[in-house]
């Protein structure tokens, strides 16, 4: 108990200190009245008795100085002491205390905003069970130019029984379904999972059950597990949701489980789960899951890899499908990555270099900061030689220091916290849509631990700034010189110089990055992407569903009736539909065969990207038709054996796109040929940045490129093209939903999108990075400038004598006025040189982030260096102005 | 100030505070009386640091103080010892019983 009576005592000693003052003063006045009735008592006479009285008790101020000591809070009244004075400083010189810590909310701001992102994307550990034994699993063809490719299931069947480096092992893939009759139909996110996969990510169901092996066997009715939030948005919570069915694909689907809240499986979050049906006579050589297993102990990534690559005739005999020495033309491997590296991608590289970029801010913000304390700290030499010479201690001038710079330490901290809550809003409206995991990004514990890192790393080092540079001054000297330049000044002077021009350098690297951003951006606007003012051209997918369409030829009829209501509506110039529109990250690709370039064996056959399209689609993007037709309905519904080829693939094999109209072309020796009845303008389908592929147009319906001979195919699931020269195609969108209504009341419209925004998000990471640096340069330039302004003035101030000497001994005020700017011109080329370097070895890491730009391009780097230069001039012009205009008389007259 | 008193035995003041203390409350300068009346002015205590071990004592939960109204109807905080100081006061005699009999012991011999 008796740390409860001290904890009391102290907190009473604190938080009421009058209340104990009072009662030690009256306690001590009382035993002074007693001992001197005593005295008095013994016969001393009353004037006597009250010296007596006194000497025996020994100073009252020093008693209770020693009581005080007892009451355990000696070090919370100093501290107390210590703030009430700084903020008294603070408030005399209000200048110093807002810029300092709006410098470092600034810069602690910024660093901290962009950590959370670094943190939250890179550093954190996914949210599974042992999220470290987890490995990603993909193909590997470099024979065919094929660096990466999605699973094989005929490969997940032979690694389930063979594989000794993985415990288990487990698929999924993405998909879109219709959800019908629950409430308007709409168009879903889902995956299709192997029940493996759930158990060994170690995700339990918050309800029910996982799929069961059965489940994934061709017959019965798929099973569904709904995501938690689909369950509460759609089911309302219902907890008898097991009992209950939900209409897939116009499919009853029984409902089995809940998956609990907050699950990602990959970083994609799908409204529920579907078992994965793998075809049992399936062989080896189609790729279309991906694969995630755990590996067996002992095993790395590599070794694991390396046994699964070995395990790839197995399959083939198992499995038989693509012979096995084609696969081995492929240079056809299996690829283990940690789960982490392959959901974070490449990502990491621009935010490392944002977070550079940042990190230079806070840095920059720091040497202002450095350059605010010197100058305080020599206008405050006197003030403190004197206290230290009535007795102050070192030990206590130091802490009082400390105080001080935590103090503007925790207030930058503070606002710091608060502008990177703000800025990491805007942050994640502007990031790209491409970075991973950022739902996992937030001000959360490592986050705020990294900004107080910060914040107390700069409050401590600055509170030993003082002490470091007042270290050597003797006491006599400071209170000698009068606070005018004496020895160690010019020590000070070089150091402020010296981070003048680190200033300026920073300010130059940033400034450089940011130059080459912008001329990436401006190339990238240049490159014609295929199609013509994409923001007038509305986007949104409708799939047709068995059930409202059996065949083939219903579905592709159904589409036709859609985009010619749509067509109709007024406003509207053109329509189209496609199974992939330009960039939307699906490419279907497949070998073929030109009739008049037989493929000799062993030679790489390159793969080309195949699309499905309606009549009127190249109209509507206004790619160029170069030669020949373009589709009609009729190709579709004729099953013609007809295609339209992209411009690159043309320039293969024929020098002009007149020459290929007519010529004739197959996937395999056994396919009936292809006729090309058309050339049409390349479309940059990859991105901007990519070349574009050479890319094969079919109609909607045709016999079928793979499967049994006769079998007609459709792609079902269209992406919608409408183009419009209304203001905003977007404002379409109401017409366009109740014209598809009157057609068929049971399709959503899903992913609504205008071309544009499509082309946007494409090009979103350099527009992110720019804009990054963009800000961080623009800080970094404003800070640069304040410090040598300050640098200027303050050596202006410094030397008002001697310049006014001069102007007494003939100089021209212009002449002092050029002084002057020489000095910030010595600042600001010292800057630029050291800048330059640094730039120079910096804008190498942006080498992968830049587009049609060398990372040393001349052209940025001489833009960026003179107006720069500029700047600086003008922020020493001032001074120097100031300096011409000095009033002799009174120059010399002044102290 | 006429003969040199012997100093306190460092920290044995504040043993002696709770004797006295044990015997019925009283106030700081009560207290300074008894101690020297007692051992017959052979102990002086440094009436200032007095209230500084109280104090210290206070904050160790071994007493506790309370306002009251001597017979001279003055207001004086009075000091009384809790249950811990008891157990306190308890360690310390004996302490200082073997203290003492071992420095006797020594300084017996001839």
């Amino acid at each position: 108990m008796r740390w409860i009576s001290n904890l009391w005592f102290r907190l009473r000693a604190t938080f009421s200190p009058r209340r104990m003052e009072r009662d030690m003063e009256e306690e001590m006045a009382f035993h002074m009245e007693m001992e001197m009735k005593k005295l008095v008592r013994d016969g001393v006479p009353p004037g006597r008795a009250r010296r007596e009285a006194l000497r025996n008790f020994g100073d009252p101020l020093r008693q209770k100085e020693r009581a005080r000591d007892a009451w355990g809070i000696r070090w919370i009244q100093d501290l107390r002491s210590d703030t009430r004075q700084t903020f008294r400083s603070l408030r005399r010189n209000p200048g110093f205390a807002s810029v300092t810590i709006l410098t470092l909310s600034l810069g602690i701001g910024g660093t901290t905003a962009i950590f959370s992102v670094l943190n939250g994307i890179l550093l954190k550990p996914l949210p599974y069970q042992d999220p470290d034994g987890l490995v990603a699993l993909t193909h590997t063809m470099p024979g065919i130019d094929v660096p990466k490719a999605p699973l094989g299931p005929a490969l997940f069947r032979t690694y389930r029984e063979h594989a000794r480096s993985l415990q288990a092992i487990g698929l999924w893939r993405a998909l879109t379904r219709t959800v019908t009759e629950l409430a308007e139909p709409e168009r879903v996110e889902v995956m299709e999972v192997t029940g493996s996969l759930i158990d060994l990510l170690g995700i339990s169901p918050f309800l029910g059950r996982g799929f069961t092996a059965e489940e994934e066997e061709p017959g019965s009715p798929r099973p569904v597990i709904l995501s938690y939030g689909y369950w509460r948005s759609r089911f309302g919570g219902d907890p008898d949701v097991l009992e209950r069915t939900i209409r897939v694909e116009g499919v009853e689907s029984p409902i089995i489980g809940v998956l609990p809240p907050n699950v990602r499986i990959q970083d994609s979050d799908p409204s529920f789960l579907v078992p994965v049906r793998l075809d049992p006579d399936q062989g080896v050589g189609s790729w279309n899951f991906e694969g995630i297993a755990r590996l067996a102990p002992g095993f790395s990534p590599s070794s694991a890899s390396a046994e699964l690559s070995a395990l790839t005739p197995l399959a083939c005999e198992l499995y038989p499908g693509i012979a096995l020495d084609e696969l081995e033309r492929r240079g056809f491997g299996t690829v283990a990555t940690p789960l982490k590296a392959e959901v974070v991608g490449d990502t990491g590289k621009v935010l490392w270099v944002v977070f550079g970029t940042v990190a230079l801010v806070l840095l920059l913000a720091c040497t202002n900061v450095a350059n605010l304390f010197l100058l305080k700290t020599d206008g405050l030499a006197r003030d403190v030689a004197l206290r230290r010479a009535l007795g102050a201690s070192r030990e206590r001038l130091f802490r009082q220091n400390l105080t001080e710079s935590l103090l503007l330490g925790v207030a930058g901290g503070l606002g710091g916290v608060a502008l990177a809550w703000g800025g990491l809003r805007l942050l994640l409206r502007i990031a790209p849509p491409s970075l991973p995991r950022l739902v996992e990004v937030g001000l959360d514990a490592p986050t705020l631990l990294f900004s107080l890192g910060v914040t107390l790393a700069v409050g401590v080092v600055f509170g030993f700034l003082p002490e470091l540079r007042r270290g050597g001054a003797p006491l006599v000297d400071s209170l000698n010189d009068g606070g005018r330049a004496g020895s160690t000044s010019r020590v000070r002077n070089r150091v402020r110089n010296l981070l003048a021009v680190v200033q300026v350098a920073l300010a130059l690297v940033l400034l450089a990055g940011s130059g080459l951003m912008i001329r990436t951006f401006l190339a990238l606007r240049e490159v014609p992407p295929g199609y013509e003012r994409p923001a007038e051209v509305l986007t949104f997918r409708i799939s047709i569903p068995g059930t409202e369409a059996p065949t083939a030829d219903d579905a592709a009829r159904a589409h036709q009736e859609i985009l010619g209501r749509l067509a109709g509506l007024p406003g509207v110039t053109a329509v189209g539909a496609a199974y992939s529109v330009a960039m939307e990250g699906w490419e279907p690709v497949e070998n073929v065969i030109v009739e008049e370039f037989p493929v000799t064996e062993g030679e790489p056959n390159p793969l080309r990207v195949l699309d499905w399209i309606s009549p009127g689609y190249f109209h509507t993007l206004q790619t160029p038709l170069l030669a020949g037709r373009p589709f009609d309905w009729a190709d579709a519904r004729e099953h013609r054996h007809v295609a339209i080829v992209s411009e690159t693939f043309a320039k293969g094999f024929w020098l002009t796109p007149q020459e290929a109209v007519g010529k004739r072309f197959r996937m395999d020796n056994a396919d009936e040929w292809k006729e090309i009845v058309g050339v049409v303008g390349d479309i940059r389908s990859r991105g901007v940045t990519e070349e574009p592929p050479g890319v094969l147009y079919f109609p909607l319906v045709m016999e079928a490129l793979w499967g049994p001979p006769g079998y007609v195919h459709t792609e079902r699931d269209l992406r919608y093209t409408i183009r419009s020269a209304r203001h905003r195609a977007t404002d379409l969108l109401p017409e366009v939903r109740q014209a598809v209504r009157e057609v068929n009341p049971r399709l959503p419209l899903s992913s609504v999108q205008t071309l544009d925004a499509i082309f946007a998000a494409s090009i979103s990471r350099t527009t992110f990075t720019l804009t990054m640096l963009g800000i961080a340069a623009g800080v970094a330039l404003v800070l640069g400038v304040v410090g040598v302004y300050g640098v200027i003035s303050y050596l202006v101030a410094q030397r008002r004598r001697e310049m006014g000497i001069r102007l007494a001994l003939g100089s021209t005020s212009g002449q002092v006025g050029a002084m002057v700017l020489r000095a910030g011109g010595r600042l600001a080329l010292a800057g630029i040189v050291l800048g330059g370097l640094l730039a120079a070895a910096l804008t190498r890491l942006l080498t992968t982030l830049l587009f049609g730009v060398s990372p040393l391009d001349p052209l940025t780097f001489a833009g960026v260096t003179a107006s720069l230069l500029a700047v600086v001039l003008l922020a020493s012009y001032l001074p120097a102005r100031r300096a011409a205009g000095l009033n002799l008389t009174e120059t010399l007259r002044g102290d | 100030m006429g003969t040199q008193k012997p100093d306190m035995i460092k920290g044995t003041l504040d043993m002696l505070i709770l004797k006295i203390l044990s015997l019925e409350p009283m106030h700081g300068w009560g207290i300074s009386e008894q101690i020297q009346q007692i051992s017959r002015e052979a102990l002086q205590v440094n009436q200032g640091s007095l209230y500084a071990s109280l104090h210290k004592l206070t904050r160790e939960g071994w007493i506790r103080s309370y306002w009251e109204v001597t017979e001279n109807n003055r207001r004086a905080r009075y000091y009384t010892l809790t249950r811990a100081g008891e157990k306190q006061l308890g360690l310390e005699a004996e302490h200082w019983d073997r203290l003492a009999s071992a420095v006797a012991r020594i300084m017996a011999l001839s």
